[in-house]
């Protein structure tokens, strides 16, 4: 019994000790510049700060000419606008009505804006513009500052509008047999539509 | 994709524009000069192309920045199961960027007890695994959620493509870094424009993701994320990050833009449903179909494709009288789970209109729905994750269109 144990722990001890020894280690600097992913607890956001009149200025030179003045959109999507329409017949999906984080702003807009120069915004700038996104939609008042410690508290209106997927919610009820009937039923107003 | 109803309307103008490609493919074809009896031929070449009477291409939809954007494949042109490089599906969201191996660099750190830095080279000499393997866009079939449906195979099935990929096993890299207990999703980030970042759950990171470098048997495409990017199988592609460069273990999903504000399923009740993942069982007749025009009364092979996220495709139903009777079709074997598997079925077209359909049955036992199934369960507002069933009519003269709702 005991030697079976024995062999058992030398097999897992050789499992793990097994690696193929690639790789270098890391560097810092290395793991600095990759995209900086920012977590909703606001783990990984760096210094600095931005005021709302701040971030105006830069959405006026660095943003309003793809997405509109007033960021209503143009050649980019509408940044405000549509809270209250998500459970219409015409709803509006925009930072202010649909993200549920406000650290997803300031992620997205580090990584991916401006849409031709991405990476071009310091942090202190990336602060302020997404402090002005988030007032033109009401969320955050205008002398607000946003930094590590204020973005990740701010409450997006629709924080709690995401649920898991049931999935699958359609498809699973029907039986193995062809010809059945959900099968002929469906199908059947279809074929009638199809012929007025 | 973009979501709005006006963006489908002008995509929809901009479909009707498009049909003119046909025009533009017959004018090409005529200035291809056929070989004479006795004319030496072209010499040999360093690296393959089709024959100039060869026509299929993608049908990329119009943005107002080419950067960001889907082109589709013509499954309607396709024969067999895989997809040419080629002519897979794109969807970018910054442009394709040209990386040169020698100087990239995957990186793991975050939760691990040794943060790597790892070569492209090193990685190609690891064990690999090769998978044929569906890659279908979250977004693919959105046009299907709206009364006017796409008018042809292409644009309305086409963000789906099936290749033979290389790689490694994710498992096995983030082995060699050493994941740190509590450790339970990894972010995955690449190295285009805008660093497109997805949250995996770290069960399925461990379980069968590949990191490919390797796509129908030679190096990936730079469309497809030359020379790394994510294989998730079954799971919807703009998870499959391309151009991967860092992988960063964490106790909490990140939520970046794509899998909060872009592909979660909107409800009528305004909730949107999260991190919906994997592509359910689907299926598309390619012949005959929308745009095609069957030259009259005959016996004709009735042709298409079926997939399911969730698997192999266990059996494929057709009816040609608008849903009312179905039978089965043949499948080509081997059926591999989560790969294209082609269905066929004799039919005789006798010049009475005709409402033809292909509904797939997945190992699991999941029926594919119709779209008013789809619609009933989630509404017309969730953009994403269409799998209905797809009708056809083949009118009296043999010209195929869709059958609008
Ligand atoms: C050259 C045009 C251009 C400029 C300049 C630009 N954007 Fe954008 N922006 C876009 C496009 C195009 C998209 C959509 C990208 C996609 O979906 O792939 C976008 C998307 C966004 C989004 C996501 C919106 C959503 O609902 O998904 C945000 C937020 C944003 N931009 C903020 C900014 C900010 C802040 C600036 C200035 C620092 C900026 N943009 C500058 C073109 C631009």
């Amino acid at each position: 019994m005991w030697k079976l144990s024995v062999v058992v722990l030398a097999g897992a001890a050789t499992l793990l000790a097994q690696t193929y020894g690639i790789g270098r280690p890391a560097t810092p600097e290395q793991i600095r510049d990759l995209g900086a992913a920012i977590a909703p607890d606001g783990t990984g956001l760096p210094e600095g700060s931005g005021t709302v009149a701040a971030g105006r200025e830069v959405f006026a030179a660095r943003c309003s000419k793809c997405h509109g003045e007033k960021a209503e959109g143009a050649v980019g999507p509408a940044l405000v606008g549509g809270q209250g329409t998500l459970a219409t017949a015409k709803p509006v999906k925009t930072v202010g009505s649909f993200w549920p984080y406000s650290t997803t702003v300031w992620d997205y807009v580090n990584r991916a804006m401006p849409f031709d120069q991405p990476g071009l915004l310091k942090p202190p700038e990336i602060y302020a513009v997404v402090a002005y996104i988030l007032n033109l939609n009401g969320i955050i008042g205008s002398d607000q500052v946003m930094d590590a410690k204020s973005l990740p508290k701010v409450k997006m209106p629709n924080r709690d509008g995401f649920v898991a997927d049931p999935r699958p919610d359609v498809g699973n009820n029907v039986g193995n047999n062809v010809g059945n009937n959900v099968g002929n039923n469906v199908g059947n107003n279809v074929g009638k539509k199809a012929k007025r | 994709m973009k979501d709005s109803k006006r963006s489908s309307r002008r995509q929809l103008l901009q479909m009707g524009a498009a049909v003119g490609g046909g025009l533009l493919a017959k004018h090409e074809q005529a200035s291809a000069a056929e070989n004479k009896p006795g004319q030496l031929g072209i010499p040999l070449g360093p690296y393959g192309e089709r024959s100039p009477f060869e026509k299929a291409v993608r049908w990329r939809r119009d943005t107002k920045t080419p950067e960001t954007g889907s082109s589709f494949t013509p499954l309607q042109d396709s024969v067999g199961t895989l997809t040419p490089s080629s002519l897979h599906y794109e969807r970018h969201h910054a442009g394709i960027p040209t990386i040169d191996p020698a100087q990239h660099r995957l990186v793991i750190h975050g939760m691990v007890n040794r943060p790597l830095s790892i070569t492209v080279a090193e990685i190609r000499h690891l064990p690999s695994v090769t998978k044929t393997l569906v890659l279908e866009c979250g977004g693919n079939s959105g046009s299907e959620w709206a009364a006017k449906n796409g008018p042809d195979v292409q644009r309305s099935f086409g963000l789906v493509s099936c290749s033979e990929w290389t790689g490694v096993p994710l498992r096995l890299l983030l082995e060699e870094a050493g994941v740190q207990p509590g450790a339970s999703w990894v972010i995955a980030e690449g190295a285009d424009a805008c660093r497109m970042e997805r949250s995996i759950p770290i069960a399925k990171a461990m379980d069968n993701i590949l990191v490919a470098y390797g796509q129908n048997g030679e190096a990936l495409r730079p469309a497809q994320g030359y020379p790394l990017r994510l294989l998730i199988p079954g799971w919807e592609g703009n998870a499959n990050v391309k151009w991967l460069r860092s992988l960063k273990l964490t106790d909490q999903a990140y939520m970046a833009r794509d899998e909060t504000a872009k592909y979660t399923d909107l409800m009528p009740d305004g909730k949107a449903r999260i991190f919906t993942y994997q592509m359910e069982a689907k299926s598309i007749i390619t012949f005959p179909s929308g745009g095609q025009t069957l030259p009259g009364p005959n016996l004709y092979e009735l042709t298409g494709l079926a997939w399911s996220g969730r698997g192999r495709i266990e059996r494929v139903d057709i009816t040609t009288d608008g849903g009312r009777s179905w039978v089965k079709a043949q499948l080509q074997e081997p059926r591999l789970p989560i790969a294209f598997t082609r269905f066929r079925l004799p039919w005789r077209f006798d010049g009475r209109e005709a409402v033809i359909a292909s509904r797939a049955v997945d190992e699991s036992g999941y029926v594919q729905p119709t779209r008013e199934a789809l619609i009933a369960a989630r509404g017309l507002n969730s953009a994403y994750h269409f799998n209905g069933i797809k009708f056809w009519k083949v009118q009296t003269d043999g010209t195929v269109t869709n059958v609008e709702a």
